[in-house]
């Protein structure tokens, strides 16, 4: 049990960070590589710490779901004149999109600017964290057998031919684009009220990279391979800060150092990401056999 | 107004030389280097050793950290992205590589340096400071401004006029095609690397001397400049990221001269997003994409 | 079902890739589109379905215009296509290629689907049993679960075929169906594109395999450097001076 409350906070972290990974995995399985999520991230952040700061009373439940509501609104405007680019540009406008968000808030003095907001009570349990994990990844996998999912994967693989078919390919970008909005608020929602505070410098570009890094290397062909993803890199820094405290090496550099590295790794030698590893190794078994 | 202009153009010349080999590279190969930022960073540093720590006039000192970054550029290229080429999610799994690479970078320059602050020593360079019409400008300015125009002109008539420039342009229009017509394709991208990490390289001594601050995360803040710029300019056009890396510095100064420097950077993204929505392909990009 | 283009031009640049075409399709008609390479037909094609607008004319399905409108569109008002260079979903199996070229007539919204209602469930097998059989239709039932880029060449175009009959369409593109398959597979092909019209569909059909194009169109549509040369039974087409003078050189 000791040892349960210890990592606790780990745990929430995994589990917000699966949420996250799993927010960028959302516009990823439609082929659309969106980074505007930590932008998303901190209007449902700022949302739901606004609201319980200054509506006393209202129950947590409604204050996630404002947190989820108010991005995803943002999301559709954003979308219409974002989703006609192509790969790489629709990236980096979505880029632009986040960071313009944060420095608004930076700007902002009704929540402190650059401060932010604390004092934030933290009405994030585990099981909140968990049972939002749960929730997300329900819907993201009844996409699957669905028509829905037909549709995007084949999307994913040539939006041409998936017009041609019928698909209206457009609405379904948009409708990503609004789901990974909305789980994206959800996270920044549960993660203000599980660190007490919300400042600008949380939602920094860097972050929906970590994301987009936990999302491909744990492998986006499955729905959970995000969730996957997430927890293997989340947990690694803190094993590898207890490898290098034992081996007396500075933690910052050595840390950052193999992150890079299995980060590489991991790229170069296992694309489809971890969830292929046991099929790889079935694979490599019925070949020796 | 006219002192604006002048630190629009000394800060533009920094932003134009990065993202020159930003876009460089991009033309080459259409995948986005997020390493750039890192080699930018490790070249200041490699200057700085050497005229701190080796006691080398900074004259000496400049071009062996250009050197060193065209030597970095090839590492990276030959570790990160060589590997990905033929993969169907190339562009993607080099923007994920080339991190990868720009955080060992950054651990590196983090082991051997420290994370707080380096500065240049005092007698780097010569404190003199000279009237244009009505405008000041320090002698470091103007050599920065000099420099990076030499570089730029140096990069394009080298791609212009050079065997080497006609291959590594011809890889960038269709790799298959310049393969066959026996260019060797691994070396012109290898080479397109070391120009563009070079020229990083460059900017980040240049930036480290004007603003004489040097840190491991200090390729960061410029990372993100970099892409409003070559977007502005246009995915793969130098002549677009020239033209543009001076527009957006004189635009930067003149905001924060009007706003207030708190947007600084709002407006780098607020151009970003105003192209994008309006003329995705910038000033000077192509219209139409790249062959296989 | 007709098909009906009037006057249709699609200029890129100063090159007309299609010049003033006039032709119609009509009710469980197969129509063939021949001509040199070159000449537009795969333009026509993509003018029809909607990946492209012509810069002149007008195209109607059933008295409709369906110029302009945008590619899905068009495929929801019952025109479904195959590609010139193939373009099946890599990745994905044949039989779930095919669940795909369903999308028009499934109808579980995803609702649905959340709820974990059984009709839901039992619209997945549908699915699925549906492009069973289509996938049976043109003899790759056995190949169901392999990956689209594992199959041959003459194997991906009958997935694409199955994948665009999947739609029930009323209007069939398709673009070179029996390139680089051997005379059986061929005459395969050529048996399916018959069921197909005995069905009321209409297919418009692009191939450079002339005794084909003789032997099953009910009528032909010939183009050279995008205009209309030609039109009528095979017959007389066949016997068209400058059909043949076209052809000199392609070895018809």
């Amino acid at each position: 049990m000791d040892l349960f409350l210890a990592y606790q906070s780990l745990l929430a972290f995994v589990g917000i960070n699966g949420l996250l990974a799993l927010s960028v995995y959302a516009t990823l399985s439609c082929g659309q590589l969106s980074l505007a999520n930590a932008g998303f991230m901190a209007i449902g952040a700022y949302t739901g710490a606004l609201i319980t700061l200054h509506a006393k009373g209202v129950p947590f439940v409604a204050v996630l779901a404002a947190s989820a509501l108010a991005p995803a609104i943002v999301a559709v405007p954003l979308g219409l004149p974002v989703l006609r680019l192509r790969g790489v540009f629709l990236a980096i406008a979505t880029v632009g999109f986040g960071e313009v968000v944060r420095l608004a808030f930076v700007n902002w003095d009704y929540t402190n600017g650059a401060m932010g907001l604390v004092a934030i009570p933290q009405r994030t349990k585990l099981w909140t964290i968990a049972l939002s994990l749960a929730l997300t990844l329900f819907v993201l996998g009844r996409l699957r057998g669905s028509r829905t999912g037909y549709a995007l994967e084949a999307i994913r693989e040539d939006e041409t031919a998936a017009r041609t078919m019928g698909i209206y390919t457009t609405g379904h970008k948009m409708a990503m684009l609004v789901l990974g909005a909305a789980i994206a608020g959800l996270a920044g929602g549960l993660e203000a009220h599980f660190t007490f505070m919300v400042a600008p410098g949380t939602y920094r570009f860097e972050r929906v990279v970590e994301w987009l890094v936990q999302a491909v290397v744990g492998g986006t062909a499955a729905f959970y391979g995000p969730v996957v993803g997430a927890a293997f890199l989340t947990v690694l820094p803190e094993v590898l800060r207890e490898a290098g405290a034992r081996l007396g090496l500075a933690p910052g550099p050595f840390r950052l150092f193999l992150n890079g590295a299995i980060l590489l790794a991991v790229i170069l030698y296992l694309p489809n990401g971890l969830v292929s590893l046991p099929a790889r190794f079935r694979r490599r078994a019925a070949g020796l056999a | 107004m006219g002192q604006q202009v002048l630190n629009g153009i000394f800060l533009g010349s920094i932003y134009a030389l990065f993202a020159v080999g930003y876009t460089l590279v991009f033309g080459v190969l259409d995948i986005l280097n997020l390493a750039h930022q890192a080699v930018f960073m490790l070249a200041a540093f490699v200057a700085l050793a050497l005229v701190a720590d080796a006691h080398l006039s900074l004259w000496v000192a400049l071009p062996l950290a250009v050197v060193a970054g065209g030597l970095i550029g090839i590492v990276l290229e030959r570790l990160a992205f060589r590997p990905l080429r033929g993969r169907a999610d190339s562009n993607i799994s080099g923007l994920i590589s080339s991190l990868a690479m720009a955080t060992v970078f950054e651990a590196i320059a983090l082991q051997i340096f420290g994370p707080d602050i380096s500065r240049f020593p005092q007698d780097t360079f010569p404190d003199r400071v000279i009237q244009i019409g009505g405008a000041t400008a320090s002698l470091l300015q103007i050599c920065i401004v000099a420099i990076s125009v030499v570089l730029m002109a140096v990069l394009t008539l080298l791609l212009a006029r050079t065997r080497l420039g006609r291959q590594i342009r011809a890889v960038a229009e269709s790799p298959r095609a310049a393969r066959i017509l026996g260019v060797n394709v691994d070396r012109a991208i290898a080479m397109a690397f070391f120009l563009s990490s070079a020229l990083g390289g460059a900017a980040g001594v240049l930036f480290g001397l004007a603003f004489n601050s040097i840190s491991p995360d200090v390729g960061r803040g410029v990372e993100l400049k970099g892409l409003a710029v070559i977007i502005l300019g246009g995915m793969g056009s130098i002549p677009g990221a020239v033209i543009a890396g001076f527009a957006l510095g004189v635009i930067e100064v003149f905001t924060v001269a009007q706003l207030g420097s708190s947007f600084r950077d709002v407006v780098s993204f607020a151009v970003l997003f105003l192209v994008l929505i309006a003329r995705p392909r910038g000033l000077l990009g192509r219209a139409a994409a790249r062959e296989a | 079902m007709t098909l009906a283009l009037a006057g249709v031009s699609r200029a890129f640049g100063g090159v007309r890739a299609v010049d003033d075409a006039t032709f119609t399709v009509g009710d469980g008609e197969v129509h063939g589109l021949i001509g040199p390479n070159g000449a537009g037909k795969t333009t026509l094609l993509n003018l029809i379905s909607g990946l492209l607008r012509p810069t002149a004319g007008k195209i109607e399905l059933d008295g409709r215009r369906i110029d302009g409108l945008p590619p899905n569109r068009i495929a929801a008002l019952g025109v479904a296509r195959t590609y010139q260079n193939i373009r099946l979903f890599g990745g994905l199996s044949a039989v779930d290629n095919v669940v795909v070229g369903e999308h028009l007539h499934r109808h579980a919204p995803f609702w649905r689907h959340l709820l974990l209602l059984p009709s839901a469930r039992a619209e997945e097998r549908t699915a699925r049993t549906e492009a069973d059989a289509e996938l049976a239709r043109v003899g790759m039932r056995e190949r169901a679960s392999t990956r689209a880029f594992n199959l041959s060449y003459g194997e991906q175009r009958r997935v694409e075929i199955a994948r665009a009959l999947a739609a029930h369409p009323k209007l069939v593109l398709l673009d070179e169906p029996t390139a680089g398959m051997n005379p059986n597979e061929a005459a395969a092909v050529a048996r399916l594109v018959r069921d197909v019209t005995k069905q009321g569909r209409a297919v418009l059909l692009i191939e450079h395999n002339v005794r084909l194009v003789m032997q099953l169109c009910d009528r032909i549509t010939v183009l050279n450097f995008g205009k209309v040369i030609a039109k009528g039974t095979p017959t007389e087409v066949g016997k068209d001076p400058t059909v043949i003078a076209a052809y000199l050189g392609e070895g018809a």
